[in-house]
């Protein structure tokens, strides 16, 4: 197998506050090969943007303690300097976000902020920057490019907004783009252009993609292998078929039963997990993190179990039976009739 | 080609032609938006009619003016025989105790400054429905039903969650027992495995207390799941109406078609399947195209759909479709 | 944006407009008083009073007076202050807007550059000591008024360290600027500094807590993410968009202070400011002299709000459509 673009060992992420340490990523490991699309869901609390922002060192934070090791090409970028680790954002990884309506300074032409950033990591003329803004809003689909490259960001629509963000992360062809719920903060039918959109330019331009999301659909979509997080660890990992097709952690069971069908049959009620997704507030980490929520809970949650392969590429933290799963998982995702 | 005929009987909420217009101030001048543009609807009592569309839509707006949170430019609401919509404010008052609506922000429609008893006691002593020992007690009854444990009784809103907050909001709306709900996009803002928390106890309580619901969302899987009739709004107008699994597994309508294309499913098959990803951004509703609203972005569109504009017609299959040509 | 610019400046027009017309009722519609009286001032002779009332048409219909009045105050430009023994008063206000103006726009410069440098630095330092103990150092610019901070500047510059340190600190008062540029601004020097103390500590407050907020907003993390360098996105970003709210809290001070609110320092470092003589005009009930120095005034406030609209405008693309 060739050396992975991004090989993050054991990463954790944990801030000082006056009430304790949150502990809001707990040691996870992954890796992400060139051209590779890798899918991380979660729910609020579960640490998946967090970990993406503190590879990057984006954690504005003086509180916060950031420790393991995020090997990109080989280097660790937890250990750059301030200098190196510029030079490979926005060049070599680049970062969108969820809000398209924030994610531009409102001050500045859509030209204007495309051009800053191939000026910050390439030596050429404003003139040259300007009409290389052109080229990249026309290939991200927005009509009149020409002229749009001199709209502000208000003067675009929340689709057309989140194509130019996307347009200025590629300028520079970097080689991993991490996107940030790229799509919640818009409509459906406009979700649907995005993803194709960010579909077409990864195959065109061999970048991988880390896309964190809530959506199982939208992973399911769009990504080659999925990472499910809980409580800023990692609950289930593999290719995106084996994880779809055979769920082997309960959270994994019942973040896809929360779903309503989508083939068209109708269910009574949902098979729901009981309970709030975990704060990452809570000191309490020597146990499994969701045995609070599990049905199947016992006193083998205890200690904090470890990723294993049961499946060759296909991991999960669950200390349940293997052979039991198959079993358990129907269970877990047929719906109650009435409420418990 | 006819109007649709409902029987009259099992009727809860009738709303005619209802139509809301906002006159704003651009830099052309003034201008009309129109957030809804004349919808026909009508909810029998004990069923759930979701309304599904995207944004600028009007299903929120369409919302509030059937509570009468907004009044209707035109058109008319009958609730339970009664048109609310020439009532003044005095009147509403004791006729807004069979209707009450539920929010999208659940933070943002409690007051932070009220604790959850009293928060579900407030509409029961606005309306002195009984004694305050009785009040109290109902309001501890309800806040069991929406699944709080007694001790929450006296928290602040900011100590709760969003789906617990909303649990609250929702157990507002029950304290003057209303006989219909109108939920605004109640479950957007929560996580997934809370959405499906909400989903249950909102089923729950529709069948331990005869309740008819307005469920209003952007998301078609979510709006299948929990109604029993879906109506497809665009541009202000109702584009589709028919029983739930109908619409969704046979849609009629072009937008219909293209909307449940769009949603991203667990399929652990597909690869990217053919799907139907229109093109060009939602339209405003102040600048509406002429014929068919969504006549720019429809893959079947032909001359008559940019001149004539198509009205609600009940097909031979009981559905109802705003189509020059119907799927 | 030129139509923009063209609303703002027939809404200033007709808001200058209205107030001289209220100014004008109220100097000489107010029931019970003789305006005759007031402008010919206390021990008028009869036919002071006569020239008065034939001058001002007292005895015809309001509008006309309101006319005749305006017609002295700007095409005849003989309004005369009768209590002053028959001084012209455009003049006098004519004279004294240089000095005013001279004052206040050097004021406004250094505590403009002041508060950019004490607000940036602030929030680049943010967390760190420096961040509190600038931000002391602006409160007590603010507590220091201004009158008092201004006679302990001229108790060391003119008298204490006059024949040391300071001897170079010419005597207070006012040389146009057509005497040449360096004894201009060498008289108006502390002035400048007195005045510019007190708005550069608010204005680095403000401008450090906008800072500060706006770096924890979106645009601020997607500028870091591009591997743009801290200081472009503490400048570019950051400053860029705070300096918004900054401009509107500074129209309203700026036309408040050429209108005559740096009397105070004027009075103290001897220059014969408009604010100055609306104050000795004050102390004489000097009619015209009053009118004329309030319609002065908020000539000025209204124009520099009306920059002010333009300047946000130019700042802010998002209010160009408005």
């Amino acid at each position: 197998m060739s050396e992975p673009l991004l090989d993050v060992r054991d990463l954790r992420v944990s801030f000082r506050t006056r009430t304790g340490v949150v502990t809001a990523v707990d040691g996870i490991s992954f890796t992400v090969g060139p051209g590779d699309v890798v899918g991380l869901v979660g729910e609020s609390g579960s640490g998946k943007s967090v970990s993406m922002l503190s590879v990057l060192g984006l954690i504005d934070n003086p509180n916060c303690v950031i420790e393991g090791q995020a090997l990109f090409k080989g280097r660790d970028l937890l250990t750059m300097s301030d200098d190196e680790l510029r030079a490979v954002r926005g060049q070599e990884i680049a970062m969108i976000f969820q809000d398209p309506m924030t994610a531009l300074t409102p001050v500045y032409t859509a030209g204007w902020h495309i051009s800053e950033q191939i000026r910050a990591h390439e030596k050429v003329s404003k003139k040259a920057a300007l009409a290389r803004a052109v080229q990249l809003l026309d290939a991200v689909g927005i009509p009149n490019a020409a002229d749009r490259v001199n709209s502000y960001p208000h003067e675009f629509s929340g689709g057309m907004r989140q194509r130019v963000v996307i347009a200025m992360a590629l300028s520079c062809n970097p080689s991993l783009l991490i996107a940030d719920e790229p799509t919640t903060a818009l409509d459906v039918t406009i979700q649907a252009q995005i993803l194709e959109l960010l579909k077409s330019l990864q195959s065109e331009f061999g970048s991988s993609i880390v896309l964190i999301t809530h959506d199982m659909g939208v992973v399911s979509q769009m990504s080659d292998r999925v990472m499910v997080m809980y409580g800023g660890r990692l609950a289930e990992a593999g290719p995106r078929r084996e994880v779809m097709r055979n769920p082997l952690h309960p959270y994994t069971w019942g973040l896809m039963a929360s779903i309503p069908p989508t083939d068209g049959t109708r269910v009574a009620r949902l098979a729901a997990i009981p309970g709030a997704p975990i704060s990452p507030g809570d000191p309490d980490r020597d146990h499994c993190l969701f045995s609070a929520r599990c049905r199947f809970v016992s006193d083998t949650c205890r200690p904090q179990p470890e990723l294993v392969e049961h499946i060759p590429g296909h991991f999960d933290s669950c200390v349940l039976p293997f052979a039991d799963r198959v079993e358990l998982r129907r269970q877990a995702m047929t719906p109650l009739e009435v409420a418990p | 080609m006819s109007e649709p005929v409902v029987d009259e009987g099992g009727l809860l909420l009738k709303a005619r032609q209802i139509a809301k217009h906002f006159p704003i101030r651009t830099s052309q001048g003034k201008q009309l938006v129109q957030a809804v543009d004349g919808v026909s609807l009508s909810v029998r009592a004990g069923e759930t009619l979701g309304l599904v569309g995207e944004s600028g839509c009007g299903k929120s707006t369409l919302g509030r003016c059937l509570v009468r949170l907004l009044d209707p430019t035109s058109g008319e609401v009958i609730f339970d025989g009664v048109d609310i919509t020439t009532k003044s404010r005095r009147e509403l008052r004791t006729l807004r105790l069979g209707f009450q609506m539920i929010f999208q922000d659940p933070y943002a429609s409690l007051n932070p400054r009220r604790r959850a008893l009293a928060t579900v006691e407030e509409p029961m002593l606005t309306h002195s429905l009984g004694t305050n020992a009785e009040i109290r007690a109902r309001a501890l009854m309800l806040l069991e039903q929406v699944g709080f444990d007694p001790s929450y009784a006296d928290r602040y809103p900011h100590e709760f969650s969003g789906g617990q907050r909303q649990r609250l909001g929702i157990a507002r709306a029950l304290a003057v027992a209303p006989k219909l709900l109108i939920a605004d996009e109640p479950v957007s803002a929560l996580d997934v495995s809370i959405q499906a928390q909400v989903l249950n106890l909102l089923s729950d309580l529709q069948r331990d207390n005869d309740l008819t619901y307005v469920f209003i969302a952007h998301d078609l899987a979510v709006v299948h799941h929990i109604a029993d009739r879906i109506g497809v709004m665009y541009l202000g107008e109702l584009v589709e109406v028919g029983s739930s699994t109908d619409v969704y597994t046979a849609p009629r309508h072009p937008y219909t078609e293209a909307l449940i294309s769009a949603i991203p499913v667990i399929d652990a098959e597909a690869e990217m399947r053919e799907r139907i990803v229109l093109t060009g951004d939602l339209p405003s509703p102040i600048d509406k195209p002429a014929g068919c609203a969504f006549n720019p972005r429809c893959h079947y569109a032909q001359d008559i759909c940019r001149t004539d504009k198509p009205t609600l017609q009940l097909l031979d299959d009981g559905r109802e479709v705003a189509c020059h040509f119907p799927l | 944006m030129w139509r923009f610019a063209g609303k703002r400046a027939l809404a200033a027009l007709l808001v200058l407009f209205a107030i001289s017309v209220l100014v004008f009722l109220i100097f000489f519609a107010t029931p019970g008083i003789d305006p005759a009286a007031r402008i010919a001032g206390r021990n008028a002779s009869q036919e002071t009073l006569t020239q008065v009332r034939a001058s001002f048409g007292f005895d015809r219909p309001i509008w006309v007076q309101y006319g005749l009045m305006m017609q002295h105050l700007f095409i005849n430009r003989d309004l005369t202050s009768f209590v002053n023994r028959g001084s012209q008063v455009i003049p006098q206000v004519m004279q004294a807007i240089p000095v005013t103006l001279s004052l206040v726009f050097g004021a406004a410069l250094i505590w403009v550059v002041l508060a950019l440098i004490m607000g940036v630095a602030a929030t680049a330092a943010r967390g760190t000591v420096i961040d509190p103990l600038i931000l002391v150092i602006g409160v007590i610019g603010v507590s220091l008024p201004v009158f008092w901070l201004g006679e302990v500047v001229n108790l060391v510059t003119q008298s204490r360290l006059h024949d040391t340190v300071f001897a170079w600190v010419p005597q207070l008062g006012y040389v146009p600027l057509t005497d040449g540029v360096g004894p201009w601004a060498l008289h108006l020097l502390f002035p400048w500094l007195t005045l510019a103390v007190l708005y550069a500590g608010i204005y680095a407050r403000v401008l450090r807590s906008e800072m500060v907020a706006s770096m924890n907003e979106d645009y601020v993390r997607m500028a870091r993410a591009k591997g743009i360098g801290e200081t472009r996105v503490l400048i570019r970003h950051s400053l860029r968009t705070s300096m918004i709210s900054i401009v509107s809290l500074f129209g309203l001070d700026f036309g408040a202070l050429i209108g005559g609110a740096a009397l105070l320092t004027e009075v103290v470092f001897g220059l014969q400011g408009v604010g100055k003589l609306t104050y000795d005009s004050l102390q004489n009930f000097d009619l015209p002299v009053i009118l004329a120095c309030v319609l002065y005034a908020s000539f000025f406030v209204v124009l520099a709000n009306f920059i002010v609209d333009l300047l946000y405008a130019w700042l802010d693309p998002r209010v160009r459509h408005v």
